[in-house]
């Protein structure tokens, strides 16, 4: 195999496993956009605190023995953490910031979720102090080899779990009575509450939902790129937005192609882009598709949306 | 705009009530330096650049109705207009005087730039886009070392003069900058009394309406943006040449989240808010250093809280119906 082609596998298998974390954190947005048609301004910020929660709880075990002989467990606290932190942040969230806005004018509920999302970084700013922390390491290490293309264990685990969460995510709505009632709210919230449905419920259900998802993308994140800061929900939080754009917003499996696009074209971009101008790429994708197809690509649910 | 309507902008016609309280204000804020010294003078000069960008922005997001999250972008393009053309960068000495309106031009120009995709999108996508822009700007004068020197910034910018007469001193600036101030809300005060004006209210009321009474909408969007723009184009000059030196960072994300915070804290649309809001927003955490470190997480709770219990803002504007009054 010649070494252009192995560059491009490399940087595919690099794209698919950041697309997939793109694809989780985009679910929250897609959802609530689903539902209530707001941007969670604030998501990338449920996504950092998740991912702080799995930093505290890693941290806390790494004195002991504990991550050396259970490595999978260690990551099984740190994740339920993490989800537990995170879904009950989104829930306080949409009480404290969005319910009382709900009738309010749009620009009224964007603005309270950049003010909900300042309000949460500098939380995390106060209790850690502004510096990078470093995420302790875990997983164990190891190379799968398939053909000539190595994927590291921890790869594997990200690009499966995400798509193993994304699956059970699609089934939850499609399949349970939840998810019928979600997608009730989502076509006319009227009519779903004179259907006897309990919207405020539903909507609290979506926000610990997204968060849940949110929270994994958060460790996930911790693990990979080592080192977080109370700033890191803020880029990644921009390009799951654009994801759910791309794919179409209030679209589930939409969000999910829009995230995989999404890596895969910044794992490219390094073929023709300096690696500085690689956030420019999510930006610059953002605002083509706003502009040639603002339904994305695989067009908003409006009668289905889920 | 023809000539002939650009003038009567500019008259103090009838509608235009006389208020003893603005005048009486502006008398005090010009003798205060003496009183102040030089810290403080240096002090309220920085609120007056937030002054001069939140009535730009009120233009905007008030008057016109486009939340914008990339406004730094084009104080950034104001001042690196300046920092280029007056700095050793290029040894380039052009006239503060002349920078002015050309710094106001370049960002007018990458308002209208930026606003003609922007301006078919959704109310909230448009404040995702023009936030991605002012990354994208921020990015961009990081990286383009030849141009702009990157992260090392552009310094040793020439202070602007009047003949033999040179601006040295915080009070110097501080005229500078009231001047700037007054002249910038005289032109939001006539644009808002003008037919511009009424268009922007009309469409902020209802754009379908306002189009079907002859209300070109996307004119006078675009008008909106490159206005609200050139405001930012100015404050940027004055910032360069005040602080004599510029760097990317001084163009985050966070400067437009602060104009932001300070027109809505203030009450949107209104002039004399975002005076007030500049006030609380940039005046206290100065004289408040000690409270730096809760300064940006009591402004995000508070952002929560006005839009909660008074979305209109501390001083809303009088005239027609308030923009978070309605949904769109």
């Amino acid at each position: 195999m010649t070494p252009d082609v192995q560059i491009l596998l490399d940087q595919m298998i690099n794209g698919i496993t950041i697309g997939g974390i793109y694809a989780l954190i985009a679910m929250g947005y897609t959802l609530v956009y689903g539902i209530l048609f707001m941007i969670n301004f604030a998501h990338g910020e449920i996504f950092m605190f998740g991912s702080f929660t799995g930093f505290f709880i890693l941290s806390g075990l790494a004195g002991s023995s504990f991550p050396d002989h259970h490595p999978i467990a260690c990551i099984a606290l740190a994740v339920g953490g993490a989800v537990m932190v995170s879904s009950i942040l989104g829930v306080l969230l949409e009480r404290t910031a969005y319910r009382p806005l709900r009738r309010a004018p749009r620009l009224a509920a964007l603005i309270s979720a950049i003010g909900a999302s300042i309000f949460l970084q500098n939380v995390m700013m106060l209790m850690v102090k502004a510096r990078m922390q470093v995420y302790p390491d875990v997983f164990p290490d190891g190379i799968l080899e398939l053909g000539s293309v190595t994927v590291s264990y921890f790869q594997v685990f990200i690009i499966l779990g995400s798509l193993v969460m994304m699956t059970c995510l699609v089934l939850f709505i499609r399949k349970t009575r939840t998810g019928k009632a979600m997608r009730a709210v989502a076509e006319d919230r009227d009519a779903a509450a004179l259907m006897g449905i309990d919207v405020n419920r539903v909507i609290v259900r979506t926000f610990a939902l997204g968060s849940c998802l949110a929270a994994v993308a958060g460790v996930m994140v911790g693990m990979y790129y080592t080192q977080i800061d109370h700033m890191m929900g803020f880029v990644p939080g921009i390009k799951a937005f654009t994801a759910a754009v791309l794919g179409g917003i209030g679209n589930v499996a939409g969000a999910m192609l829009g995230g995989y696009v999404l890596g895969l074209a910044e794992a490219y971009s390094v073929f023709f882009l300096p690696a500085e101008y690689k956030d420019v790429i999510a930006f610059g994708i953002l605002v083509l598709i706003l502009v040639l197809r603002p339904r994305g690509l695989l067009g908003e649910v409006v009668s289905e949306r889920a | 705009m023809d000539i002939g309507r650009f003038h009567r902008l500019f008259k103090i016609g009838p509608r235009m009530s006389f208020r003893p309280a603005v005048p009486i204000l502006i008398v005090c804020l010009a003798l205060l330096p003496p009183v102040l010294g030089n810290y403080w003078s240096h002090v309220l000069a920085h609120v007056g650049i937030y002054v001069i960008l939140g009535i730009g922005l009120n233009i905007t997001v008030g008057f016109a109705g486009l939340l914008d999250l990339g406004y730094v972008a084009f104080f950034a393009i104001g001042a690196y207009s300046y920092g280029l053309m007056a700095s050793p960068q290029f040894d380039l000495h052009a006239p503060f005087w002349l920078m002015l309106p050309v710094g106001a031009a370049c960002a007018a120009a990458a308002g209208v730039l930026l606003g003609i995709p922007v301006l078919r999108m959704r109310g909230d996508y448009i404040a995702i886009v023009t936030l991605g822009f002012g990354q994208i700007v921020r990015i961009l004068l990081n990286n383009l070392d030849g141009l702009t020197r990157g992260p090392k910034g552009l310094l040793r910018i020439d202070p602007p003069s009047i003949g033999a007469f040179q601006f040295s001193s915080p009070v110097h600036y501080y005229y500078l900058i009231l001047a700037g101030c007054l002249a910038a809300a005289l032109v939001a005060d006539r644009l808002n009394h003008s037919r511009v004006g009424r268009a922007w209210v009309a469409m902020r009321e209802d754009q379908d309406a306002a189009a079907m009474m002859g209300v070109d909408v996307i004119r006078y969007k675009l008008l909106a943006f490159a206005i609200g723009a050139s405001f930012a184009g100015v404050g940027g000059v004055i910032f360069a040449a005040r602080q004599g030196s510029i760097f990317p960072d001084d163009f985050s994300l966070m400067v437009s989240i602060n104009v932001l915070c300070l027109i809505i804290i203030g009450g949107i649309g209104s002039i004399r808010g975002v005076v007030l809001g500049a006030v609380i927003l940039i005046g206290i955490p100065e004289v408040l250093r000690g409270l730096a470190a809760y300064r940006m997480l009591v402004f995000g709770g508070l952002l929560v809280l006005m839009m909660v219990f008074r979305p209109m803002g501390l001083i809303p504007a009088t005239r027609g119906k308030p923009l978070m009054r309605k949904r769109w």
